[in-house]
């Protein structure tokens, strides 16, 4: 278990798709290639199923950041899945922006199955842009806007925010 | 059907595999274990050697039977390599599969990282999200699809013929779909083959007229797959059949047509003679053809270009088998598996201008020397220069195109046999000096090494070096009117210049052009040169990850006959597929939970498939589940969540999401798990 006293290490999470780039992650274990440990898997079928909730949900439970992969454009084992997930994550990336989540946080990529190379390089240059980051710490802010607002509830209603807490 | 063993309270058995050394030399898998056996709903946690071992699957189903377990997480090798092991295990021990969830702690951890305390730190997150997501698993049953029994093959080289015969043989029927107007691939250009140099017609002009003749092949040549749609056992395909202008049922290849031609002399370059030998506008591309069947040449009669003809073919025709108002045919069929087999393409040594080819006439491909050295070929099996001489020295530079970091890296399996062979060849029709210019010798197969030995001891010169270039310049008297090679000799350490008359590059293979549409057409990857990629290397060479889709022969990787052969194998798993007759598929469909649905219709275009509809009396969106390929499209862009799919459930996602970044415990109340 990480604790806090041990030296701050990025948290990514990474969505692959089963046909294309979860395969060009086992090709990379099979030719043991070397990549930072940071990153964690979740596989899904294919890049379209990646649901812009799941992205805010891993920001929002602590991650430092997000990347997904899935098959290039034209190659997705269900036509066109991935370009779903473009379209989308066009419009997520607006959002994340004004959220304060910087982009370098979230990151789409194309990776063949025969792209095991790919995997490690984009892993380790994403580890490390988001090391350069910084700690993300989003439950962190959010336990402080908490407080905060806490405060301001005590301030106007006292009687309420006791009942509420 | 299954017991679901109370499930209630989830009851986890997990189990982390040291693989050997492979998994176990970098995670402490004791420590994943032990710390696994801390988290809530884990009921057993252990470690073994081997856990897709026979010992290692009995042991979880032993403890499902014992421990009552109802959830199986196992921490291996990658999920496309065993899920299927494990989840089979734990049905027989009685559980639905479905209850079964694997880590991928060995191509995801182990052999990527080196530090080990960071490798087993990730593999216990990985644990850790894994032992949530099975609390939200679901029993599912498996969706059974029947196997229509006809193959489509693509491609008649030596690997479609010998697949689509195999097939035949076996009962089934076969279409076979060939681009050219015949079959045979590059084995019918050849004269002799290696290792054993018997005569390539001689095998191959049986095998071809078995196809052509055989009840349960249909052949299609000069056709091409114009669309595939589908899924395993049953596809649509629709194949185009281009025009010949000649009615297929009706010529007989008597030949008598192209003789009638109004051309008196061929005009024009022969592409199976590779441009060495001329033909008609109406032609057959090599004796052995097959079918026989003559076929025209929009592009240089007369006829389609000025319609003022006398058309001597069409009188000189008994059979009235020419029509010139044919048009290409569209032929529907139904099969339930495919095998693709379109072989390869040989490098263009253009792209490699030190070795003069396209500028010195004097210098030839492989291919066109096996033309050459071929008895039925353009010189009738006289090896000539371009001014029809006879060669008295010969120089054959091997790896062009393989090996190198400015063309292809692979090497190309093949070329130094087959320029032994030729070597041979040549020596044996002219008496010329032969040199061979390689790199290193690579000889390995049976029979090969002593294929190597004869030539040897024939007086063949085999030169160590990479060939810096071919030039016309002559610096001495003997290299006037001679190409001559420079080349630095490795094993004296010198750089030689060796006048000769003739240069042969041997060219290595490479993906076909439209491999990269084949592959998009048939939704198969390739590997990065470009040649497909199979499912797994050892285990399932001529699988790829879309199942019923086969591949066989030099389309996967360079390769020799004897090898392609081999491969044509592909049709012993069609044939499996076939007689098990039908296929069980993942349950990973997407279905509409009617009361959450408000119609908005958002999903209906996303689905590639068209498997949604709209019911419009209650106003419902709708899955076929029978469309449905379980992508989960549809299930991420639903504005109201009324869609899920199986096994990729928001929940289970969701959960696995905190599992891999919750730090603490995870508390137990949090599994508010809703069952089935
Ligand atoms: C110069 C040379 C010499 C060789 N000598 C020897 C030898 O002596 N001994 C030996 O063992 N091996 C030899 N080889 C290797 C041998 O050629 C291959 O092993 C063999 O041809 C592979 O067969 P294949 O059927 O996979 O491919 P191919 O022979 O390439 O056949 C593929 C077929 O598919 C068709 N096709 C392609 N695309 C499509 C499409 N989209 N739709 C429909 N049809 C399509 C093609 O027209 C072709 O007929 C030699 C190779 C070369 C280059
Ligand atoms: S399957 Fe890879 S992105 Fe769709």
């Amino acid at each position: 278990m990480l604790s806090s006293d041990k030296k701050w290490e990025p948290r990514i999470i990474a969505f692959f798709c089963n046909w294309c780039t979860y395969t060009a992650a086992d090709l990379a274990g099979v030719s043991r290639l070397k990549y930072a440990p940071n990153v964690r898997v979740i596989r899904v079928m294919c890049s379209g199923r990646v649901d812009p909730q799941f992205i805010l949900h891993v920001f929002a439970s602590g991650a430092d950041g997000v990347l997904i992969g899935g098959c290039h454009p034209g190659d997705c084992h269900y036509s066109e899945g991935n370009y779903k997930m473009l379209r989308r994550f066009m419009l997520l990336k607006r959002m994340l922006k004004k959220m304060g989540i910087e982009e370098d946080r979230c990151r789409l990529e194309w990776i063949s199955a025969a792209e095991g190379e790919k995997v490690k390089s984009v892993i380790n240059d994403m580890v490390e842009k988001v090391r350069k980051l910084g700690p993300l710490g989003i439950p962190k802010r959010i336990s402080k806007i908490d407080k905060e607002i806490k405060i301001i509830e005590k301030e106007i209603n006292p009687e309420e925010a006791v009942e509420h807490a | 059907m299954y017991s679901t063993n109370g499930n209630n309270i989830p009851r986890i058995g997990f189990y982390i595999c040291h693989c050997g050394h492979n998994i176990a030399s970098i995670v402490d898998v004791v420590e994943v274990q032990k710390y696994a056996a801390t988290l809530p709903g884990v009921t057993v946690s252990r470690d073994y050697k081997y856990m897709c071992s026979d010992p290692g699957q009995e042991l979880i189903q032993q403890d499902i039977k014992e421990h009552n377990l109802n959830r199986i997480v196992v921490a291996s090798c990658s999920p496309l390599l065993h899920e299927h092991t494990f989840r089979l295990a734990a049905e027989k021990a009685g559980l639905n599969p479905y209850y079964f969830h694997m880590v991928n702690v060995r191509e995801n951890v182990s052999w990527v990282h080196d530090n080990k305390e960071q490798a087993t730190e990730k593999a216990k997150d990985l644990a850790r999200a894994a032992i949530k997501r099975v609390f939200f698993h679901k029993p599912l049953e498996k969706k059974t699809v029947q196997i229509k029994p006809d193959v489509l093959i693509v491609g008649g080289g030596i690997a479609g013929i010998h697949s689509a015969l195999t097939i035949a043989n076996a009962g089934k029927h076969v279409y076979l779909v060939e681009r050219e107007p015949t079959i045979g691939g590059h084995m019918a250009m050849f004269d002799k083959t290696f290792p054993t140099l018997d005569c390539a017609a001689c095998i191959l002009t049986p095998k071809m007229s078995a196809v052509k003749s055989h009840p349960n092949i249909t052949l299609w040549t000069y056709s091409e797959v114009e669309k595939i749609d589908g899924f395993v056992g049953n596809y649509k395909a629709t194949i185009k059949r281009k025009p010949r202008y000649v009615n297929e049922e009706l010529c007989v290849g008597c030949l008598d047509c192209i003789e009638a031609c109004i051309y008196k002399e061929a005009k024009y370059p022969d592409e199976f003679n590779l441009g060495l030998s001329k033909r008609k506008p109406i032609y057959i591309p090599f004796p052995q053809a097959t079918p026989q069947v003559v076929l025209f040449d929009p592009e240089t009669c007369i006829d389609f270009k000025s319609h003022r003809c006398k058309k001597t073919c069409i009188e000189a025709c008994e059979r009235n088998a020419i029509d010139l108002k044919q048009t290409a045919k569209f032929e529907e069929i139904e099969v339930g598996t495919v095998i693709i087999s379109t072989g390869f393409k040989t490098y263009d040594p253009k792209l490699s201008p030190q070795y003069g080819y396209g500028k010195l006439p004097n210098v030839y491909t492989s291919l066109e020397i096996e033309r050459l050295v071929n008895a039925s070929g353009p010189t009738a099996g006289e090896v000539v220069t371009r001014d029809g001489k006879k060669p008295e020295s010969v120089g054959i530079i091997h790896c062009v195109g393989s090996r190198d970091e400015k063309s292809n890296k692979w090497c190309s399996r093949v070329c130094c046999m087959y320029s032994l062979k030729l070597a041979h060849l040549i020596k044996e029709h002219t008496g010329a000096e032969v040199y061979n210019f390689y790199i290193d010798m690579r000889t390995p197969g049976k029979g090969y090494e002593e294929f190597y030995d004869k030539f040897m001891n024939e007086g063949v010169h085999f030169i160590r070096g990479r060939v810096a270039e071919v030039t016309d310049w002559a610096l001495v008297p003997e290299e006037e009117n001679k190409l001559t090679i420079r080349v630095e000799d490795t094993l004296i350490g010198v750089v030689r210049r060796i006048p000769v008359d003739m240069v042969v590059l041997s060219v290595g293979l490479e993906p076909r052009e439209d491999a990269s549409e084949i592959r998009r057409m048939f939704n198969i990857s390739c590997s990065s040169e470009g040649f497909f990629l199979e499912r797994h290397p050892k285990l399932a060479p001529v699988n790829t990850f879309t199942d019923g889709i086969f591949i066989a022969g030099a389309c996967q990787g360079p390769k020799d006959i004897p090898d392609t052969v081999a491969q044509a194998g592909a049709a012993a798993e069609a044939l499996s597929l076939i007689s098990a007759g039908k296929i069980e598929l993942e349950p990973n469909t997407a279905q509409v939970i009617e009361k959450y649905c408000s119609g908005c219709k958002s999903c209906i275009p996303l689905c590639p498939y068209t498997a949604i509809s709209f019911k419009e009396d209650i106003k419902k969106a709708y899955i076929n589940e029978a469309l449905c390929k379980g992508c989960g499209t549809c299930v991420a862009a639903c504005p109201s969540g009324s869609i899920t799919q199986n096994m990729f459930e928001d929940e289970q996602i969701f959960s696995e999401i905190e599992g891999l970044l919750k730090f603490a415990g995870i508390e137990l109340e949090e599994k508010e798990v809703e069952h089935a």
